[in-house]
């Protein structure tokens, strides 16, 4: 073990509570040690972050704009606020869009009753969409012996692409394209079932926040997700460093 | 987007007078009225309070001009259900859209990544053996895509499921009558 530089702490605010820190973390981590909740969809402990849902949006006095929790880091004395009328709103019309851009017909879709999407949305009190359904056509992949990819049902968070080349060390998950024709794609844009890089290790379906990945022979609502592993997955590789 | 956080019926006229209500059923399986008859017999209860002047299983032929309350099941699928849904808009004060086809547009809106024509091709020319053709007359001729409710007409309140619970559609209604506001939460699906 070699020695290491003192961790500074930071005292910060959360909606006008006094929290502590260390300097390496980022709000949300902060915020979720303290048992205060902020949405998220793309972000899962033991994966690296991207900030691509934008759902942990938060405001910091003095910072130009909202800022995602999940990727910013506290500072001294940083005052952040997570509930107000004005993050609800922008919540609430960010879910209201993932779901207007993709075909998400809950009532038939495997994942139904364990969906980290639904279940957001009944929590951030979403009732309807306020935006025209795009109703894209869109593939279902189920070339693979034992999962399907549906892109109906896919918000584009970027888990799978993570877990499978953090954790599983295969990156068989891509994301191609931009803007409405965003897809996630196995190896170049092949059928999965082809994929040469992809072990069948089922990582990318645990850990994908919808019913975009699943096993397959599983029936509405059947499939929810295990995703037990992946704290100790991440401990195991980073003791092996 | 409307902020609006709540609707609620504009305030009660002298008591005796019982709350007209109406249901219509549009693109959907008709689910949503049953979860509304499995309120059992809170249905009775209702009853002290609300006059149901139009639906499925009431007699008039016509729409009545003045309704308090009108709770839509299904989505906006044929130039007929656009054409009632507007009828119904007009003589209703306070619309609810009645579960996730009304809502979302649903498993009827599966369609629209398909387009009409190939939903009647499959429907009743690939699957038929005898005589096959599309009908013209008994069906009313399809929208291009189906879309819910509130995407047609302005809806003020949103009971989403699939079907939404009968516990659910009761504590709405009888909190209409009481003259709360509404803004009902429950899960899509
Ligand atoms: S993925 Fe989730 S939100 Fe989308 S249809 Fe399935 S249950 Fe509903
Ligand atoms: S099953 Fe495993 S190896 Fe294959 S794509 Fe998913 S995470 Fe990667
Ligand atoms: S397939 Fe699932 S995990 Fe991958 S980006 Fe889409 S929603 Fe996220
Ligand atoms: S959780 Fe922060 S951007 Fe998705």
């Amino acid at each position: 073990m070699s020695a290491k530089a003192p961790v500074r702490v930071k005292t910060l605010t959360i909606d006008g509570r006094e929290v502590g820190a260390r300097e390496d973390q980022t709000i949300l981590e902060v915020a979720t040690e303290n048992g205060i909740f902020i949405p998220t969809l793309c972000d899962l402990p033991g994966l690296s972050t991207v900030g691509a849902c934008r759902l942990c949006l938060v405001e910091v006095k003095g910072a130009r704009g909202l800022l995602p929790a999940c990727v910013t880091r506290v500072a001294e004395g940083m005052e952040v606020a997570v509930n107000s009328e004005r993050l609800d709103r922008y919540r609430r019309g960010i879910l209201e869009l993932l779901f207007a851009e993709r075909n998400h017909v809950c009532s038939v879709c495997v994942v139904n009753g364990h969906c980290d999407l639904q279940s957001l949305a009944l929590r951030l009190g979403m009732t309807h969409v306020h935006f025209p359904y795009q109703y894209p056509r869109l593939p279902v992949d189920a070339s693979h012996e034992r999962f399907v990819v549906d892109h109906n049902r896919c918000i584009l968070c970027a888990r799978c692409v993570r877990v499978c080349d953090e954790i599983e060390g295969a990156h068989t998950w891509d994301i191609m394209s931009r803007g409405v024709d965003c897809r996630v794609i196995t190896d170049l844009a092949q059928p999965w079932g082809k994929s040469e890089s992809c072990t069948g290790c089922g990582k990318c379906v645990q850990v994908c926040p919808t019913g975009a990945l699943s096993e397959k022979g599983k029936s509405v609502a059947e499939m929810s997700k295990r995703r037990q592993f992946l704290p100790y997955l991440t401990l195991m590789r980073e003791g092996r460093r | 987007m409307s902020d609006k956080v709540g609707q609620a019926l504009p305030p009660a006229k002298p008591e005796p007078e019982k709350v007209r209500m109406a249901t219509v059923w549009l693109d959907g399986c008709s689910g949503c009225h049953m979860s509304l008859l499995d309120t059992d017999e809170r249905l009775i209860e209702l009853a002290q309070r609300v006059t149901v002047v139009w639906g499925p299983l009431v007699d008039p032929k016509e729409f009545p001009k003045d309704v308090d309350v009108t709770l839509v099941e299904g989505a906006i699928s044929s130039e007929e259900d656009l054409h009632r849904i507007k009828m119904v808009r007009a003589r209703t004060k306070l619309l609810i859209s009645l579960g996730d086809c009304a809502v979302t547009g649903n498993v009827p809106a599966m369609r629209n990544q398909f387009g009409p024509d190939a939903v009647l091709r499959r429907a009743y020319l690939e699957n038929t053996a005898l005589d096959p053709q599309i009908p013209r007359e008994i069906v009313p001729p399809l929208l291009s895509a189906v879309r819910p409710v509130h995407e047609v007409v302005p809806v003020d309140v949103f009971i989403p499921g699939c079907p939404p619970s009968a516990d659910l559609i009761f504590s709405v209604l009888s909190e209409l009558v009481e003259g709360k506001a509404v803004n009902p939460a429950a899960k899509f699906g």
